[in-house]
């Protein structure tokens, strides 16, 4: 149970610093490039093309974006489902980060979609079309980002003063929590599913019917390390003693996580006979040694207890994972993708600068929330000056 | 607070069944669909074809296509490939000196890339929101660009690469072959234009089965012997004899892929040559609707685990905690 100290407080302190000038700058060329782009179509910023109709703002926004967003779940899994009530203080700060990372991943899909003033008609009949994957992603992550603004909220009502609508929502939580666990696990693994249609065009080292629970397994550990780095970061950065316990065990959970990944993606690609693949003097085989390499670094790294306690091999684990998380993803969609001969994709500048740009405000964005409104754990001024 | 190893592992069966469950075998199998009763398509048949384009001209005239100009006078409509102007393409194959026609070594081939109508289409179960439908009597896989949200998950689903895009509109949309499924009694065109103007008969309209039949029928022939050829449309009577040259390969191209295309193509060079894949006879739109309705089917799945997760929840996250949460 949370002690006293541990209760969330708003940080204070200066809103407009060189970093957060730096962050809205990077935001506002995107939005500049984005401008362009809803004038003069995709192609005027973008690489994409007929063989390769999905660049990194799908990839990288939606399926990775949505991804490192996991935090909030992560931690909600541990905290509420296994009942893991020592990591509560983690759950604001990690479901501050998931509702950025998902808010933005949701609305940059819009930017990717040609015909973006025909949304809705994906929650609608007679257009819903309930075998596509596409649909199954699409209704979970908008339900999710709805619950999460509501698992949320508590923060805001605290800071406007509602406690009456507070207490009355609290009564209510655990429904949302549910949700708040279920939606994610639906299309975390849906997005791996996405690609089971797209048949021999995917590389057997990643085509498998084993997908949704690699990508769904990838969400979760992904979601514990960007936590890990969030702490890291957020201890530097805010000048905030680093949770060396609590990160420490959270850590060995995300170990075990990691091994279970790792035997799993070692059987099918065995099962399937598809490691002769990994094997070949090719881009694939490449990447695919990339993205294994962000899961097994961790598990070397952090073996023994010890080393769980160390902030650098934890932010080095944590940042591998995140690479090996990213290159899954992009292996599988992008370079594991054979559409032909003759296609060719790169992110052009203008695409990467808004992908960036997006990575800009989600930073910006958890950096004002967490100095405004009571999302880290309130730390005495004792602790600080140590 | 502890946790009771009983209270672990209610968590781990609650969170843990939607993946258990979901890697089990499939238990109702979707199968591959089949093809509809009145379907309609074309016989391709390379070694008829002499490369004139008229097929591609008549496509753009009857869709209402702008030219693509690919050569420095601008004078000429010259497609490379398929694309948001183009619907159908003649390509070309070609080895060493290409001297003789429908040679794999040394000779040379045609093709020709438009939507080949799957029977069961990657495209049509790749759509959200149904802008992609395949017709339940004619087989024709079209599209609607007024349902169309621009994901293109289609383009990067298809495997035969068919389903293009404006990249370079504000307000773009998708564009392929729809069998000329538009045409209305009075127009220029009857039936596929690709199919009325061609010369040769190389392209041929008309049912599937009886489609399938003639290809059949055809790559059975021996080179030299003399054999009746249609144009146009099964059952035209614009009939004429041909002297076979090239000897066919024993394949109908379209007969068993991913289930089957209401287009066929057939040719004396291999199709893999004339770039068309090598696929299975299981589609890909079965194999992923199977998974999705194993762990979505009536939504049994997430309601369950779901009630796991909302009790443990609710045993977990009381309000008075839910105060300094």
């Amino acid at each position: 149970m949370s002690s006293h100290a541990e209760k969330p407080a708003p940080l204070g302190g200066p809103l407009v610093t060189p970093l957060t000038v730096t962050l809205a700058g990077l935001a506002g060329i995107a939005a500049v490039i984005l401008l362009i782009r809803f004038i003069f179509g995709i192609g005027s910023v973008t690489n994409v093309n007929d063989g390769y109709s999905w660049g990194i703002w799908v990839v990288y926004d939606v399926m990775a974006g949505s991804a490192f967003a996991c935090g909030g779940y992560a931690i909600a899994l541990l905290v509420y489902i296994f009942n893991k009530g020592e990591y509560h203080p983690l759950v604001r700060p990690a479901l501050l980060g998931s509702l950025f990372g998902y808010t933005l991943a949701g609305a940059s899909v819009i930017f990717d979609l040609g015909r973006y003033w025909n949304t809705w008609h994906i929650f609608f009949p007679p257009w819903a079309q309930v075998n596509s994957v596409m649909f199954e992603v699409a209704v979970c992550i908008t339900l999710y980002i709805g619950v999460m603004w509501i698992e949320f909220s508590p923060a805001f009502l605290e800071r406007l003063g509602r406690s009456d609508l507070k207490k009355k929502l609290s009564n209510w939580m655990f429904v949302f929590i549910g949700l708040g666990v279920l939606l994610p696990s639906m299309h975390q693994s849906s997005l791996g599913s996405l690609l089971i249609v797209f048949g021999t065009q995917i590389n057997p080292l990643w085509q498998t019917l084993m997908l949704p629970l690699i990508f769904l397994m990838t969400a979760i550990t992904v979601g514990y390390a960007v936590v890990i780095l969030e702490s890291c970061l957020s201890a530097s950065g805010f000048k905030r003693p680093f949770e060396a316990d609590l990160i420490g065990r959270l850590s060995r959970v995300m170990w075990w996580f990691l091994v279970v990944y790792l035997a799993l993606r070692a059987v099918d690609l065995a099962w399937r006979g598809a490691w002769g693949e990994a094997f070949q003097p090719n881009v694939m085989a490449l990447g695919f040694w990339i993205e294994m390499t962000g899961f097994i670094l961790p598990v070397i790294l952090l073996a023994t207890p010890a080393a769980r306690r160390r902030p650098d091999r934890l932010l080095i684990s944590a940042v591998a994972l995140i690479v090996g998380t990213l290159m899954l993803r992009l292996n599988g969609f992008l370079i594991g993708y054979q559409t032909g001969a003759g296609w060719h994709y790169f992110p052009s500048l203008p695409e990467l600068l808004v992908t960036i740009g997006i990575i800009a405000a989600q930073i910006l964005g958890y950096i004002v929330l967490v100095r405004w409104l009571p999302i880290l754990p309130k730390v005495e001024p004792v602790k600080i000056a140590r | 607070m502890s946790t009771t190893r009983r209270q672990f592992l209610q968590g781990a069966v609650a969170s843990g069944a939607a993946l258990s469950l979901g890697t089990a075998p499939a238990v109702q199998a979707r199968p591959n669909l089949t093809l509809p009763p009145k379907a309609v398509g074309l016989l391709y048949d390379s070694t008829l074809c002499i490369g004139c384009k008229a097929c591609v001209s008549a496509c753009k005239e009857s869709n209402n296509l702008p030219p693509e100009f690919s050569t420095a006078e601008n004078l000429w409509d010259t497609p490379q490939d398929l694309s948001g102007r183009t619907k159908n393409i003649i390509k070309a194959y070609k080895d060493g000196n290409a001297t003789q026609k429908d040679r794999e070594i040394d000779g040379h081939a045609f093709i020709k890339h438009s939507c080949l109508h799957c029977v069961d289409p990657s495209c049509v179960s790749a759509c959200p929101v149904s802008a992609m439908k395949k017709d339940p009597v004619t087989g024709i896989v079209t599209y609607n660009e007024k349902d169309c949200i621009g994901c293109r998950y289609c383009v990067v689903a298809c495997p035969f690469g068919i389903p293009r895009f404006e990249y370079d509109k504000a307000f773009p949309k998708i564009v392929k072959c729809e069998l000329c499924n538009h045409l209305k009694p009075g127009d220029k065109f009857k039936y596929s234009a690709c199919a009325q103007v061609c010369p040769t008969g190389a392209t041929l309209y008309g049912p599937v089965d009886q489609l399938l039949q003639e290809a059949k029928r055809r790559v059975a022939l021996k080179p030299g012997s003399v054999t009746r050829v249609e144009r146009g449309r099964v059952g035209s009577g614009d009939i004429y004899e041909a002297k076979l040259t090239a000897q066919y390969l024993p394949r109908v191209y379209g007969d068993r892929e991913l289930g089957g295309t209401q287009v066929l193509k057939i040719s004396a060079v291999p199709m893999e040559k004339l770039g068309m894949p090598e696929l299975p006879e299981r589609s890909f739109a079965s194999v992923s609707e199977t998974l999705q309705h194993d762990l979505y089917g009536w939504l049994a799945l997430p309601a369950v685990v779901l009630g796991g997760l909302v009790i443990a929840a609710k045993r977990t996250a009381r309000p008075d905690e839910e105060d300094e949460a």
